[in-house]
């Protein structure tokens, strides 16, 4: 296992990515090295496991379709919503987050590949052992305690799941940390001489906010899961009340990486989101510094929120307060971001493609995730709804509204990049209409369900909320249909699409000045910074076909 | 996170394979790397020593009322022994800065002679310990810190002996190619800062 | 007709502030409030409610407008302008966030206080302290909510202990002596809640009255609040605690004084005769089978022959 940070200058050692060799298919399903593959692999990992996800969340949403457990045993319906979160969380979002990264970082600051070419195939390949891992739980009882696993719940429900639960969540967390390794030194070390960093795109900024959390966070994590371990199988009791050991401990340790979690799924979509908007838009980035540097602010305020999800457990009231006041400051950067997105959209000639249409679903669904989230903040109303479906519906709308949003807007924006052919607009403006009702159907009544009084994590529930439950439902279904198109699509337009010119979107970044799909080692020389990375409008020549873009770096070029 | 330490270890032991090509004019970033881990890796200790600190602040009596005395020979002599280690260690690096590896040798030898010395320690108060490791709280937490900082000392004895091995290769280590000397002195330098403050923490401040 | 673009955004700006406005007070989302803490809780969320509709008519006027107004022409292949920020603005648009989180922080720790979460309590008797102290001077830190400062919740409260277990909640009045799976209250008397738990972490939760705290085994968490309206409300797990955790539901009776002297009574009468706990509770008028659940063990029933009796009385 050897890292070369150099795999030009050792193609004997790097078996995979030597200079002229052509890409093969087969690499796709190897130990492959080069940061393109690695990124592809962790895309269509992600997206396996979004499936399956999914399907676990259309089995609960039928059995809600009415206030009895009909459809599945409550214990199998705690069983689902465990792995539904789970998987969501660490086998969707997280890895897809890392599969941009993984495929732009070094595109985007004109890089060979990542800085460990090869501890980043490590990285990569934890994923799939730790989610198959994950799923082989439902032969033997899978975990049932919640994603958050509380103890002493997760203590006494069934261990052998809980163990699974806790080795697969160690691994994914591991892999975690290894890719951050790589992305920050990456970024920091690898950039073109050229490019200071203030002039690198912002998912660069985005993606150093997140690797910081990662780095920070995940540790702590690990800390709690070993010592959960502990008291699973060696009998001790650090968090059982029954031994002398304190549950709230735990819920501490696991919040202080489960919170800045939300954001290391959130930040890498707001990068996205940056890249996607101006470039559809034509319109420079508004607010460059702006939005880079509350990228950090969201990240270090990240690490010192954690307790506002314990409001109603035992946090005391000062500290209950002092957890408010830190949580409502993350609206000023995170208000910040999404005004100046708008700013970004407002006078711009919006090229309303599949991308920028997912890209608008993200601003007008993560506001509704955004404005709950700050009321959430407020310690007496969170108290009411603290673990009711408002909470459900709030965290949906950040992270499938925020996340999941964003990457479909990112899927469909380096489609061309990443695959050489184009999408089919027609479907995927299908997909996002689908995906928009559905989603808006699913989430949005579950903050009534809540307020009114449904608690989460049930399920059989009070007949008074069946007719609001059947609209998430059928919201629900909504949502699965709407995987179609955008699976039709993909298929189809890999295998039978127009091919894709080097940079179909006449965008500015690095990533666009190579082929598409980009050749083994990115760039047939080092690319030339020729514009920074959101310079729309400020050459009034047409933005239609290459040639401009080309004739502009031949006289960079004759010029230097 | 024992699992990432040990990938994380056996990448630097293995860095210095692509040394001499890194040195093409293209920088190295594999210490950069390392320090990115050791602050990662830092934050597990900082949860573990987060929690004990909370059982501290919250219990009636800590340790818990009939928690037998812990032992403070063993431990303040291995304390001694991994400080000075790390001394030790400093000197194998600053013979391999004037291209003695035989003094590398030397001292890193000796290093890793201090550092299973430290282990036997630590397996002798185990195993004469009045406590298992369920007897209560603190004891629990004694285990499971020391338990988890042995193993990164067993790591970085296996660091320092890969690094022993490959120093057999003429030219292997020089004083312009010494990644992986470094690696193992830095991540053996944290080990021992770890210990220092897990010791304050475990056997001094109860 | 021409009018001027700044005569429309200030009619647009109306507009907004009255929908806001509006919206605020008639969303209609939340259950009655039940006592003076709830309805302060709801004017909370109102004004906060408020404030997200502006914000939300706002930005998603903007985009609506943007993507209405600002998309590209058929045959336009220009870029737009290439305004790369606007410094007066981003202040502008970062104070505001910042001013209404403060306001909002202020109001919400003023409503939190009102509500009794910072009072340093359990100056009561809570009765055998636990494994847990909350500090080791043996001071105890409030979890929960305490008593209103300024209000005479901590007059003659009617103290109850609250315990639960999967999954049922146990009600104990130790004036009186009696248990309950039910909750059973006078209207305008402060009511204390002594919450523990069993087993595992439960939440004990009142929506009509906006209160939660979880029950953390271990420790004593407490609620106090003053219901002011005759009526039966729901009382709920929040937590998850097993299985079962959606049928861990009773109710709350708040009566008048005189009904609750005579449930009081009846049911001191029913523990007397009553040979055993258990048996006694069998003869409570509540009419909900979960709260058998904690003596299915001594019963020998399944938890799941319980909840499936729970199911057959709800048809």
């Amino acid at each position: 296992m050897t890292t070369s940070t150099e795999p030009k200058t050792n193609p004997i050692q790097d078996g995979h990515s030597s200079e002229h060799r052509e890409r093969k298919w087969q690499d796709y399903f190897t130990f492959s090295t080069d940061h393109k593959v690695i990124g592809i692999q962790y895309l269509v990992t992600a997206f396996f496991f979004y499936f399956v996800g999914g399907a676990l969340a259309e089995v609960m949403r039928t059995e809600l379709a009415t206030p009895d457990p009909d459809f599945v045993q409550p214990e199998f319906y705690n069983q689902l919503m465990t792995m539904h979160g789970t998987i969501m969380l660490f086998l969707w979002i997280i890895p897809a987050g890392a599969a941009f990264a993984n495929y732009l970082i070094p595109l985007m600051i004109g890089a060979e590949d990542m800085a460990f070419p090869r501890l980043n195939a490590v990285a990569f390949w934890m994923i799939p052992p730790g989610g198959i891992l994950l799923l082989s739980s439902f032969f033997n009882g899978a975990p049932q305690a919640g994603w958050t696993s509380y103890p002493p719940l997760s203590i006494v429900s069934g261990k052998s799941g809980e163990e699974i639960w806790i080795l697969s969540i160690l691994l994914l967390g591991t892999s975690s940390i290894l890719g951050a390794m790589n992305f920050v030194t990456t970024i920091f070390k690898m950039r073109i001489p050229d490019m200071d960093i203030h002039s690198m795109p912002l998912f660069c900024w985005s993606m150093l906010a997140t690797s910081a959390l990662i780095l920070l966070g995940t540790p702590v994590l690990a800390a709690a899961l070993i010592l959960l371990s502990f008291d699973l199988i060696a009998g001790t009791s650090f968090f059982n009340p029954a031994g002398g050991g304190d549950p709230i401990v735990y819920q501490h340790m696991f919040w202080f990486y489960s919170h800045p979690a939300v954001y290391i799924m959130i930040l890498p979509f707001f990068g996205v989101i940056s890249e996607v908007l101006p470039v559809h838009a034509r319109k420079p980035i508004f607010g460059y510094r702006a939005i880079a540097y509350s990228s950090l602010a969201i990240s270090f305020l990240g690490l010192i929120v954690w307790a506002h999800h314990m409001f109603t457990s035992g946090t005391p009231g000062w500290l209950r307060m002092f957890f408010m006041a830190t949580t409502m400051i993350i609206a000023v950067p995170t208000g910040i971001k999404v005004f100046s997105w708008c700013a970004t959209l407002w006078g711009g000639k919006l090229n309303l493609n599949s991308a920028l249409l997912f890209g608008i679903g993200f601003l007008s669904s993560f506001l509704i995730g955004g404005l709950s989230g700050v009321m959430l903040a407020a310690v007496p109303f969170d108290i009411h709804v603290h673990d009711t479906y408002f909470i459900v519906g709030h965290f949906h709308y950040v992270l499938f509204g925020g996340s999941v949003f964003g990457l479909f807007a990112g899927v469909y924006h380096w489609f061309p990049k990443m695959s050489g052919k184009m999408v089919n607009e027609t479907l995927g403006r299908l997909h996002f209409i689908l995906t928009f009702i559905g989603f808006n159907l699913t989430f949005l009544p579950m903050h009534q369900l809540g307020l009114q009084g449904m608690n989460r994590r049930i399920a059989l529930y009070d007949p008074q909320f069946q007719t609001i439950n059947m609209i998430c439902t059928i919201g629900s279904y909504i949502l699965a249909v709407s995987t179609f198109p955008f699976i039709i699509n993909i298929v189809w337009s890999v295998f039978k699409g127009k091919k894709a010119p080097r940079n179909p979107w006449s965008a500015l970044t690095l990533e666009w000045q190579t082929a598409s799909p980009p050749i083994i080692e990115n760039f047939e020389e080092e690319p030339v910074l020729w514009a920074g990375p959101y310079e729309y409008g400020i050459d009034t020549e047409s933005i239609d076909g290459n040639e401009s873009v080309e004739e502009m770096l031949a006289e960079v070029g004759a010029e230097s | 996170m024992q699992s990432s330490t040990l990938d994380e270890s056996k990448v630097a032991l293995n860095y210095h394979q692509a040394i001499e090509t890194a040195h093409h004019g293209h920088p190295d970033h594999r210490m950069f790397g390392v320090f990115l881990f050791l602050i990662s890796d830092s934050m597990t200790f900082l949860g573990f020593f987060a929690a004990f600190l909370i059982y501290r602040s919250i219990m009636p009596a800590w340790p818990p009322e009939g928690t037998p005395e812990l032992e403070l020979l063993v431990p303040i002599i291995n304390t001694a022994i991994l400080v000075s280690s790390s001394f030790v260690m400093h000197k194998g690096q600053a013979a391999l800065k004037k291209d003695d590896v035989s003094g590398l040798q030397f001292w890193f030898g000796l290093t890793a002679l201090m550092g299973i010395a430290f282990l036997l320690g630590q397996g002798y108060e185990y195993f004469h310990a009045e406590f298992g490791l369920t007897t209560n709280l603190f004891t629990s937490c004694f285990f499971a810190v020391t338990g988890f900082h042995g193993l990164h000392v067993t790591v970085g004895v296996l660091l320092i002996l890969s690094v022993l091995w490959r120093s057999r290769q003429e030219g292997k280590y020089s004083s312009t190619s010494h990644f992986g000397v470094e690696a193992a002195e830095i991540y053996w330098h944290f080990v021992d800062v770890i210990w220092l403050v897990l010791f304050v923490l475990v056997y001094l401040i109860n | 007709m021409n009018i001027p673009s700044n005569i429309l955004t200030l009619i647009a700006g109306i507009i907004l502030t009255l929908v806001s406005l509006w919206y605020g007070q008639n969303h209609g989302l939340l259950p009655i409030a039940a006592s003076k803490d709830a309805t302060q809780v709801d004017e909370l969320f109102n004004f906060m409610m408020t404030i997200a509709t502006g914000l939300f008519l706002l930005v998603e006027g903007v985009l609506v407008y943007s993507v209405i107004k600002f998309r590209r022409r058929k045959g336009d292949t220009t870029d737009g302008p290439p305004i790369e920020g606007n410094v007066p603005l981003e202040i502008f648009w970062t104070a505001i966030p910042t001013v209404i989180v403060f306001i909002l922080a202020i109001y919400s720790f003023e409503v939190y206080n009102t509500m009794g979460g910072l009072d340093p309590m359990a100056s009561h008797d809570m009765g055998p302290k636990q494994q847990i102290a909350m500090n080791s001077e043996g001071q105890e830190v409030a979890l929960g909510l305490g008593v209103s400062p300024e209000s005479e919740q901590g007059n003659n409260p009617l103290i109850v202990n609250v315990n639960g277990i999967q999954y049922a909640w146990i009600f104990t009045y130790p004036d009186t002596g009696v248990v309950s799976g039910e909750l059973h209250v006078p209207v305008d008397r402060p009511v204390q809640l002594n919450i523990s738990a069993g087993d595992v972490l439960h939440a004990f939760w009142l929506p009509e009255f906006r209160i939660k705290q979880d029950a953390i085994p271990g420790r004593d968490a407490q609620l106090t609040f003053t219901p002011n309206k005759i009526g039966q409300y729901p009382v709920i797990c929040a937590e998850l605690c097993g299985a079962y955790h959606g049928g861990m539901k009773t109710s709350l009776t708040v009566h008048t004084a005189e009904d609750y002297e005579q449930w009081v009574q009846d049911n001191t009468f029913a523990q007397a005769d009553a040979p055993s706990e258990s048996v006694a509770l069998n003869t409570t008028k509540s009419s909900d089978e979960e709260f058998l659940a904690p003596y299915a063990e001594d019963l020998d029933i399944e938890a799941e022959a319980i909840a499936q009796l729970n199911h057959a009385h709800h048809h």
